[in-house]
Order: C-alpha cells, then sequence, then structure tokens
C-alpha cells in the first residue's frame, strides 16, 4: 500500500461569448446634476466583478474619475436588455455595450462644455480627474460637474449615452460548412500535481500552477481572485460535487450541504498563476475576461494527474475514491506512468 | 400561539421583541429587527452565513430559538464596524480580496472575530480550523485565510478582539 504521485496538465482554447455570436449586450449611461454619471444594465454580477470592471471602462471612456460613475445593475425592469451574465462574456460584451455608451456620453459632455467655454468641442480634453479644458490651454478650464448642471439647467440638454454590442449571428455556409463561431479566444495552460492512494483510493491536490491569456487585465487583482475561485470550483468538480450516488434512485441523491460534497477550506492546494495579455482586437481595452475558464483546464489535469498517479483513466466526473479503487483492482494494482519533464 | 417577549442587546443596543415559541433568531434579526447582516443560506446550519455570537460565542442563528435570548448580547456582521471605520478584520478582508459574491462574507467575518477573540495569533491550520463551518463558493478560501492571518498581525495593537 503506498501513495502514488502524479502530474497532468491540461490546455484550453476558451471562445468568449455565445458560439456563433447573436448574444447583444446593453447599456445606457447619463450624467447627474452632481457631474457623476450612472450606467444602466441589465447584465448582472454574481461576484465576478463585472460591476468595477465596467466603472473602470465607463470611466476611462467618459474621462472622469472612476469615483464619479455608479454602475446600477440586475434590474431588468429598468435597465437596457442583455442577454446576461454566462459564457464568460460580461467584460467583452459588456465592456463594449458601455463603451458605445460612453463614447456617446462623452461627445455630449464635450458640447455642453463648448458651449460654456465659447470654443469647438473637437478641441476639449479631459483630464480624467473631473475637469474639461481647451487642449493645451489648460487655464480654460470647466468642471465636469459644472458642465453638468449648465447643460441640464441652462442648455437644456441630457448628457448621455446608448451603447449596444453584438456580434451578427454566423450563419453556415452550405457549401463549405464555414462559419465564424467566435471572435475572442482566451486560452490556458494548468498544471496539477496530485496523491492518490492506493489503498484508500483518495485523489489529494498538492498544488497546481497555470498561465492564462485573457486578453487585457482590467483589473489584475480581480482576474487572479477569480482565477484562484475558479481553480478551487474546478477541483470540487473534479473530485467531490455530484447529485450522486442514486442507492438505490434518484431520491436516495444528495438534498442539502450536509450530503452535497465540496471540499473545504482545509482542501485547497497551493496555485501560482501568472496572466499573460494579448489584448483582443475588438475587446475593451483588449479585454477578452476569465469567465468559466478559470475551472475549466483543472478537471483534465487532475484526471490525467490521476492517471499518470496510478494508471487509472476515470472517465467520468467525480473521480471518487470508489472509481479510482475499482479502476486499480481492474488493472491487477497500482501502475505508475512515467513521468515526462523536470521534477519539482 | 401566544408570543412570548424577549430582550436582549444586539449589537450595544437594546431590543425588545415578541417572538414565536419556535421563531428562530435568523428570522428576528432579519424581518423584526431589520438587521440584514446575517444571511440566511441552507436554513439548516450547514452553510454558515447566518452566523452570529450570543455572549461572546458563535452561533448559527437559523438554528437558535430567539427565546432563548433573553437577556443576552448578540452580535452580528452589522455591528463590526464603528461608524466609517472598518473592523481590522473587515478592512483585511478588502486588502486582500477575501470576497467576491460576498454571501458567505458576514458568517466569515463573525467566525474569524470569534476565532481571534479566542486566540489571536492562529496558525494557518487553526485559522482553517476556525472557518470550517462556513462555506464559501467564490474565492476557495485562500484570500479569506490569508485577511484572517493578516488582520491577527496587525490588528492587535489597534484593538483588542
Amino acid at each position: 500500500m503506498a501513495r502514488h504521485r502524479g502530474r497532468g496538465m491540461a490546455s484550453v482554447n476558451y471562445p468568449i461569448g455565445m458560439n456563433l455570436g447573436g448574444d447583444p449586450s446593453q447599456a445606457l449611461i447619463h450624467s447627474n446634476p452632481d457631474g457623476k454619471f450612472t450606467v444602466a444594465l441589465s447584465a448582472i454580477d454574481l461576484g465576478q466583478g463585472m460591476k468595477q470592471v465596467t466603472r473602470q471602462v465607463a470611466a476611462e471612456t467618459l474621462g472622469v474619475p472612476m469615483e464619479d460613475v455608479y454602475v446600477d445593475t440586475a434590474d431588468s425592469d429598468t435597465g437596457p436588455h442583455d442577454m446576461g451574465s454566462f459564457a464568460s462574456r460580461g467584460t467583452h460584451r459588456m465592456g463594449n455595450a458601455v463603451i458605445a455608451a460612453a463614447r456617446e456620453a462623452r461627445g455630449v459632455l464635450l458640447e455642453a462644455a463648448a458651449e460654456e467655454l465659447e470654443v469647438n468641442a473637437g478641441d476639449l480634453v479631459t483630464d480624467g480627474r473631473g475637469n474639461i479644458h481647451v487642449k493645451g490651454a489648460p487655464s480654460r478650464s470647466i468642471t465636469v460637474k459644472a458642465t453638468a448642471q449648465a447643460a441640464q439647467f441652462k442648455q437644456g440638454k441630457t448628457i448621455a449615452g446608448r451603447g449596444i454590442f453584438l456580434i451578427p449571428l454566423s450563419t453556415v455556409d452550405p457549401q463549405t460548412g464555414e462559419l465564424n463561431p467566435n471572435t475572442a479566444f482566451a486560452h490556458a495552460c494548468l498544471v496539477a500535481d496530485v496523491e492518490v492512494d492506493d489503498e484508500t483510493g483518495e485523489v489529494t491536490v498538492l498544488k497546481m500552477a497555470s498561465a492564462y491569456e485573457l486578453g487585457r487585465a482590467i483589473n489584475p487583482k480581480m482576474v487572479e481572485q477569480q482565477l484562484v475561485g475558479g481553480a478551487w470550483m474546478g477541483i470540487s468538480h473534479a473530485l467531490y460535487e455530484t447529485p450522486e450516488p442514486y442507492y438505490p434512485d434518484p431520491s436516495h441523491g444528495p438534498r442539502d450541504f450536509n450530503e452535497y460534497l465540496m471540499p473545504g477550506p482545509g482542501d485547497t492546494a497551493p496555485y501560482s498563476v501568472t496572466i499573460l495579455e494579448r489584448p483582443a482586437p475588438d475587446g475593451p481595452f483588449g479585454g477578452k475576461g476569465p469567465g468559466e475558464m478559470c475551472a475549466n483546464p483543472v478537471l483534465p489535469a487532475i484526471a490525467n494527474a490521476v492517471y499518470n498517479a496510478v494508471g487509472v483513466r476515470v472517465n467520468d466526473l467525480p473521480i471518487t475514491p470508489e472509481k479510482v479503487l475499482r479502476g486499480i483492482k481492474a488493472n491487477g494494482g497500482a501502475r505508475p506512468q512515467p513521468r515526462r519533464g523536470g521534477g519539482g | 400561539m401566544a408570543k412570548i417577549p424577549v430582550q436582549f442587546r444586539l449589537n450595544g443596543s437594546d431590543r425588545a421583541a415578541f417572538v414565536g415559541p419556535s421563531d428562530n433568531l435568523l428570522t428576528l434579526l432579519r424581518r423584526g429587527l431589520n438587521d440584514f447582516g446575517p444571511k440566511y443560506g441552507c436554513g439548516q446550519g450547514t452553510c454558515g452565513t447566518c452566523t452570529v455570537l450570543v455572549d461572546g460565542d458563535l452561533q448559527l442563528s437559523c438554528l437558535t430559538l430567539a427565546a432563548t435570548c433573553e437577556g443576552k448580547h448578540v452580535e452580528t456582521v452589522s455591528g463590526m464596524a464603528e461608524g466609517p471605520v472598518l473592523h481590522p478584520l473587515q478592512q483585511a478582508f478588502m486588502d486582500h480580496f477575501a470576497a467576491q459574491c460576498g454571501f458567505c462574507t458576514p458568517g466569515m467575518l463573525t467566525a474569524a472575530k470569534a476565532l481571534l477573540a479566542a486566540n489571536p495569533n492562529p496558525t494557518r491550520a487553526e485559522v482553517i480550523d476556525g472557518i470550517s463551518g462556513n462555506i464559501c463558493r467564490c474565492t476557495g478560501y485562500d484570500a479569506i485565510i490569508e485577511a484572517i492571518l493578516a488582520a491577527a498581525r496587525g490588528g492587535q495593537a489597534k484593538r483588542t478582539y
């Protein structure tokens, strides 16, 4: 009886957004009398950080401080239609919609400022700190707040913008079968080291390392946070979570957190992430976003590592001790596979 | 069924309510006293997001009968900050990106507060043990563990837990 170590690897090319496109996102932005901006979205932030990312994107495009932008999400009664937060599409689709809306709002903002300063809107720049001034003449300046108030109370103008981002639905060419499945792909590679106990069948993840290429990391700390959390979920899917066993029928499946197995704080593994940035040509400031691919490569990497450790190929998830033990038994014992590449 | 009068302290303030004999503390806090800090997760004591302190002890408020809190001091996450000044644990959670969706955060903070009160210098293993009754689905726990360790290292001089 022994514990066997194994290493597995997996890579993923992950399409951002709905396959074949046709999934619009919309954004509406308006200024308030205090010179601050509200972004209305129907898309939801379920913890992945979309509110923060769209806030940064809106502020950067408007040319105002991030603190002056408020993102209002998740009310499909009052926000413009959005396909939703899925398919790893948040940063890419919603970010682009927000850019479009912010550009239009910025145009009106500069027009209103131009009227106050009696100059051409094309000669105006923003300093990102809440001021608008004439290019090359910073003293000819007006605050965003004064502009917003002048627009509303003097000029009778609405400083607002509408944005939609849509990659039209790709058709399939009947002659060639050619189609355009996606415009932005993110990439990752992950290595997992595991230990398999050939007496109990238990798999322990010792450590993981990965490299993720996901366009511009618009908020690098949140990207890292999402990748780390998603990898934990990947471990959970690979080794723990299942509505089985159905002994003797589905009514005996797990119904709550007492019976549905998940790893706890003691079951995490050291994980090092490297973030590579190759900005996407059609992404907001080059962003693609991490999304579901945080968890994806973890599952095959662990399955490969288990095979490497004891020679058992488990083809259905999760990789439970029972399945590992049955595999070891079928093979007549553990069969550690050769390990290529460096150690450590 | 006859209602039972119950009086206790909630985050330092005296509160009184009439509760049913089978009403749990979580329902009283959220519906009766508008303290939406503790969250309703599983309702059966397995997720930990409803965690509160009763006379300094960790309790799952979904499993605590409200009537048993008579004369006791109930502390929730809502009482951790002093006005705009965050509790060192809250600050550490922010600094270490220890929350994503935030649903587990009230329970995590409360469990961490109880842990540091009993053990101001916990090891990593003791921190893991201290939050083992709380489920987080987003973070992978590491950021939470790091935040609690950081608060233990830096927060002692400023505040006694």
